[in-house]
């Protein structure tokens, strides 16, 4: 096992053009570990691997607020937001998010930019950030900086926009008001757990964001579910949210949960969250 | 008194089986990936040096190819046939750990697969059958009075079936045990609850004498059955891989996800209730049948079984009775002991049946119980006559009064109506467990245990009963240093070690402080006697006399000795299954209070409170921290473990996916104990480690029923069982 040391996030970029150069692989990239470590016990090759350390890469750690938009330097952790009282004033999903993640252990490693990267269907700050209209900043060596719309970001189970030479270097959400937030996590006990169900739901000038987790290979945006709560049409019951989370999402039967599970439990989530805030829900 | 090995625990410095330093070879099992067929061949890889490694299979056992315990059906390693996945076929050993791991993986094993079974509820194929004529490993049966005749007159009769589901320890401290030959003995220290089980485990498949075999018990992290009968194998493993290795030192620990595949899980339970009542409520007729998953080989389910049915009309008295009791042959991996030893899941099924039944013929619950809760001289199934320990009733009621049950009855019914889709409700569950091994048992083992004093004046008591976090060590030196006016660092308990400490009999069935506690009072009377000193000599003037004796007799030891006698008026008739099943009970009486979020059909149990009666409780703080982790597990096994399986094996073996409460999904758990001191116990004390994981499952199931007016006969009543549950209602 080869770890690698940047002291900046150039040079951080750097070593991953040049592992690609060398070896034909880059370096994986180290922010809190919490994911990398959990499969380490059961993988060989993860043992042969070299890594790159980022946390020399002090540029990353800031969390600012600016006028348009709060920017979340790619090593934020949970517990950075969970603490930053001016940032979940205007950002409160993120802290319910932030303290649903594992426990107080993991909340203080495990950052926001890693929750993304690890493109697991089941994060719990992925739907938060997306229903925030989040954009991902990338940066590499050979191509510079580009910004990614967190709901363009996956392309199927576990494959993300970035390239191996790219770090995600910042995520940036913008500023305004809203007038419905919502976070639920529905989780196989109620701390430690991985979703089974998770669910961010957002109003603002841009309109509604359904934002789903564990329902379908990747964190996804309700387009159908979305569309009805635009349209204001009539429901009467959770079943009248069924048709458009069949159109929206595709969950699995796993050894945590099953489809139909899942689907009932998002409709009546949605159901019942809504019915207090939308007239037109009865 | 405090814990004794407390604070080592809390501040890491006790030394776990793993903690020690080890020089030697790691052993790694080679599993069966097959639930059932003949073994044709064991294919070793060309890529991989074997000579580096110490390879054992079936024909290096020197004896019998076989786990003692109550069959001889389980072999150590399987030789020509398989019965369930992850069954042990071969071992390796090498220096280095990740050596030995990517080994395992070179050994191929070529099974021509038979047919396998793996629901144990319905009648196998002939093809399936693999014990008996019917795959049934054991039968029971009690009957009592005539159940047809009084159910044809009885007023009501209320049918239900319930069901339970496997149950995985979750001891903190993974197996694992390290072996070696010293001056021709086989020695085996780990992690176990009882040593001498694993000693008769190595003679017979060793073939040696029981001089020729030490076995000691490391410090262990936790047992709750798992450790039962499951060190054995492990021991005998490690033991064939010295022997063959020339008597190297070889260690074996299991990582997380092979203890949790290969090792034992509490019974899964199907129990059918048919219960007929009088006007009043009054039982008439209770007819019951239990079936048990024994898996693939026999291991303990005959008397998992027998407790169970024991236990399965409850602390109730009725006179025709009839209690039928299979255990089944699967080709599962065997399970095996667990805390409570199949009472959990009869008192289960009876509990919530006693809910289905009033709601069935319009009766409080509370008042269904109390109508029929066994009074002074009445007797139980197998014809009992209860006498003495607390007024059933006056538990009952206490607990309901701790609770506020009729208040928060009311307060919920208006809750209900108000909340948009939360709903909350109240259980009961009234309750009995038998301390000590069933019927004979005890006699059978007929227990010893050592006190000896010392050179210096302290006193040593040598017992194999073992320390695996429920407080052994502390009770044994209070109770020494009590019976003997010593302070409680004069009294000397070290590792169990078969070589220097009798057999005082497994470490399980609740009857250490109970059965084998009384034993510490009686050898130390013993070696008071010795000494030729009356009870009046105690504390220093005793080590004196200690001392003194010892001065005088350099080349003497100075022990009392105590062996298990059976209290007066016990009798028990294995033939029949009547009589004095356990010398004594304890009882309970617990109420849950439970939330239902219909959004996510997830229950939170929002209180506890547990009454019980276990005799003279000998510390206050163990004692409620033996019910609260009863309490904990019960409300896992209630609401969230739930075994996965493939092809009869758990697939769900990791903690990120076999759900375990946390902190977050416990109550504050209010715990009170009645004390009514038991004659015959160590201090008085009757059992009670047990006691606490019958009560919980079906007071939290009756409180989901009453918060929900369904009724759940199935656990664990997790979220996706909940909501199928409430679909079959709305549709019906
Ligand atoms: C006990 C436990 C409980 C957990 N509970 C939860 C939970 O409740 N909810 C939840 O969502 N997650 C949970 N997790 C998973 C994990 O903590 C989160 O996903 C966390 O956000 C990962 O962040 P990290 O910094 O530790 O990522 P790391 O493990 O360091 O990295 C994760 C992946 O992202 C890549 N990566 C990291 N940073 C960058 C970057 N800047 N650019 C490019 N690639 C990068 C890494 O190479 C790696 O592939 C849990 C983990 C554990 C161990």
């Amino acid at each position: 096992m080869t770890v690698l040391m940047p002291e900046s996030l150039d040079e951080a970029c750097a070593m991953l053009a040049e592992g690609i150069a060398k070896n034909g692989e880059a370096p994986t990239p180290i922010a809190g570990a919490t994911d990398l470590f959990v499969e380490w016990p059961l993988h060989a090759d993860a043992h042969s691997r070299s890594y790159l350390d980022m946390s020399g890469a002090t540029e990353l750690r800031a969390a600012s607020i600016e006028d348009d938009a709060v920017h979340l330097g790619a090593l934020t952790t949970y517990w950075d937001v969970v603490v930053n009282h001016p940032l979940v004033a205007e950002f409160p999903l993120l802290l319910e998010a932030a303290r649903q993640v594992g426990s107080v252990q993991i909340q203080t490693r495990g950052t926001w930019a890693g929750n993304i990267a690890n493109a697991s269907p089941a994060a719990d700050g992925v739907p938060v950030l997306m229903a925030y209209d989040a954009t991902v900043v990338v940066q590499s060596e050979a191509r510079g900086r580009r910004a990614i719309p967190l709901d363009q970001f996956y392309l199927g189970y576990k494959k993300t926009q970035l390239a191996p030479d790219e770090l995600i270097v910042d995520i940036s959400l913008p500023r305004g008001l809203r007038s419905v937030e919502i976070f639920e996590k529905v989780g196989t006990r109620r701390a430690q757990a991985i979703a089974k169900v998770g669910l961010a739901i957002t109003h603002s000038e841009a309109g509604w964001r359904v934002v789903a987790a564990s329902m379908a290979p990747v964190v996804t945006r309700c387009a159908h579910v979305e569309h009805m709560l635009e349209e204001q049409k009539i429901v009467k019951t959770p079943q009248d949210f069924l048709n458009a989370i069949e159109a929206d999402v595709s969950p699995i039967d796993d050894v945590r949960s099953n489809a139909r599970y899942r689907k009932t439990v998002m409709s009546r989530l949605l159901y019942h969250d809504l019915k207090a805030r939308c007239a037109w829900i009865e | 008194m405090r814990r004794l090995e407390g604070l080592a625990k809390l501040t890491g410095a006790e030394r776990f089986i793993d903690d020690e330093p080890f020089e030697g070879l790691w052993g790694m099992t080679v599993r069966s990936p097959f639930p059932r067929g003949r073994v044709r061949e064991l294919r070793f890889s060309d890529s991989i040096d074997w000579s580096e490694f110490t390879v054992v299979t079936h024909e290096d056992i020197p004896g019998a190819n076989a786990v003692y315990l109550m069959e001889l059906d389980q072999p150590v390693l399987a030789g020509e046939y398989v019965r369930h996945v992850h069954e042990a076929v071969a071992l390796v050993a090498h220096p280095s750990r990740a050596m030995a791991r990517e080994a395992i993986a070179g050994i191929e094993i070529i099974v021509d697969p038979d047919e396998p079974v793996y629901d144990y509820r319905v009648t196998p194929d002939q093809s399936q059958v693999q014990y008996g004529e019917d795959n049934i490993l054991k039968r029971l049966l009690i009957d009592k009075g005539d159940v047809e005749a009084a159910l044809a007159q009885a007023d009501h009769i209320v049918e239900g079936v319930y069901e339970t589901g496997a149950q995985e320890h979750v001891y903190l401290e993974n197996q694992g045990m390290i072996a070696r030959v010293e001056d021709g003995v086989v020695v085996v220290r780990g992690s176990m609850q009882c040593p001498y089980y694993v000693v008769n485990a190595l003679k017979h498949a060793l073939g040696r004498a029981e001089h020729e075999v030490r076995v000691i018990q490391a410090p262990t992290g936790g047992g709750f059955g798992g450790k039962e009968d499951y060190p054995s194998i492990i021991a005998l493993h490690t033991a064939l891989l010295t022997l063959k290795a020339g008597g190297a030192p070889v260690k074996m620990i299991y990582d997380r996800s092979e203890d949790m595949a290969a090792t034992t899980k509490r019974h899964p339970s199907r129990v059918r209730h048919r219960t007929g009542l009088d006007a009043e409520g009054r039982l008439v007729a209770q007819h019951i049948e239990v079936v048990m998953d024994g898996g693939a080989y026999v291991t303990l389910s005959p008397v998992v079984l027998s407790r169970g049915i024991i236990h399965a009309a409850g602390p109730y008295a009725c006179d025709n009775v009839r209690i039928e009791g299979r255990a089944v042959l699967t080709n599962a991996v065997p399970f095996g002991a667990f805390r409570g030893f199949g009472a959990p899941q009869t008192h289960f099924a009876n509990e919530r049946h006693m809910d289905v039944v009033a709601k069935q013929i319009g009766m409080d619950p509370v008042e269904l119980r109390r109508v029929n809760l066994i009074r002074e001289g009445q007797t139980t199934a197998t014809g009992q006559v209860i006498t003495g320990g607390a007024d059933r009733v006056g538990l009952m009621d206490r607990a309901l009064e701790l609770a506020q049950f009729n208040e928060k009855r009311r307060e919920h019914d208006s809750f209900n109506v108000a909340n948009q889709y939360l709903r909350r409700g109240v259980g009961l569950a009234t309750f009995h467990h038998g301390a000590g091994f069933t019927g004979s048992g005890e006699v059978y083992l007929a227990s010893r245990l050592l006190v000896e004093g010392l050179e210096d004046g302290r006193v040593e008591v040598l017992t194999a009963s073992t320390e695996m976090g429920q407080g052994m060590l502390t009770i044994f030196t209070d109770i020494a240093s009590q019976a003997l006016g010593l302070e409680p660092g004069d009294i000397v308990l070290r590792d169990p070690d078969t070589s220097r400490a009798p057999n005082s009999g497994p470490t399980v069935a609740s009857r250490t402080a109970m059965v084998v506690g009384r034993l510490v009072e009686k050898a130390c009377e013993a070696m008071r006697a010795r000494l030729g000193v009356d009870k009046h000599t105690r504390g220093e003037e005793l080590k004196r006399a200690i001392v003194e004796w010892r001065r005088q007799h350099p080349d003497e030891r100075l022990v009392g000795e105590s062996q298990y006698e059976q209290p007066p008026n016990v009798n028990w008739d294995d033939e029949t299954y009547q009589g004095d099943a356990y010398a004594t009970f304890s009882w309970g009486a617990y109420v849950a209070e439970v939330e239902v979020d219909l959004r996510t059909f997830n229950t939170r149990v929002l209180d506890f409170v547990a009454v019980q009666e276990v005799g003279r409780v000998l510390n206050e703080t163990l004692a409620r921290g033996q019910v609260q982790g009863g309490v904990v597990q019960g409300i896992g096994w209630a609401l969230l473990e739930e075994m996965r399986t493939r092809d009869g094996a758990m697939i769900n073996n990791q903690l990120t996916n076999y759900i375990i409460p946390t902190s977050d999904d416990v109550p504050s758990i209010r715990v009170e104990f009645q004390e009514e001191p038991y004659e015959f116990g160590g201090g008085g004390a009757k059992g009670l480690g047990e006691l606490p994981m019958d009560g919980p499952a079906p007071a939290i199931a009756n409180a989901v029923a009453a918060a929900l007016n369904v009724d759940p006969k199935v656990i664990p009543l997790t979220s996706e069982r909940l909501m199928e549950l409430m679909e079959t209602v709305a549709t019906s």
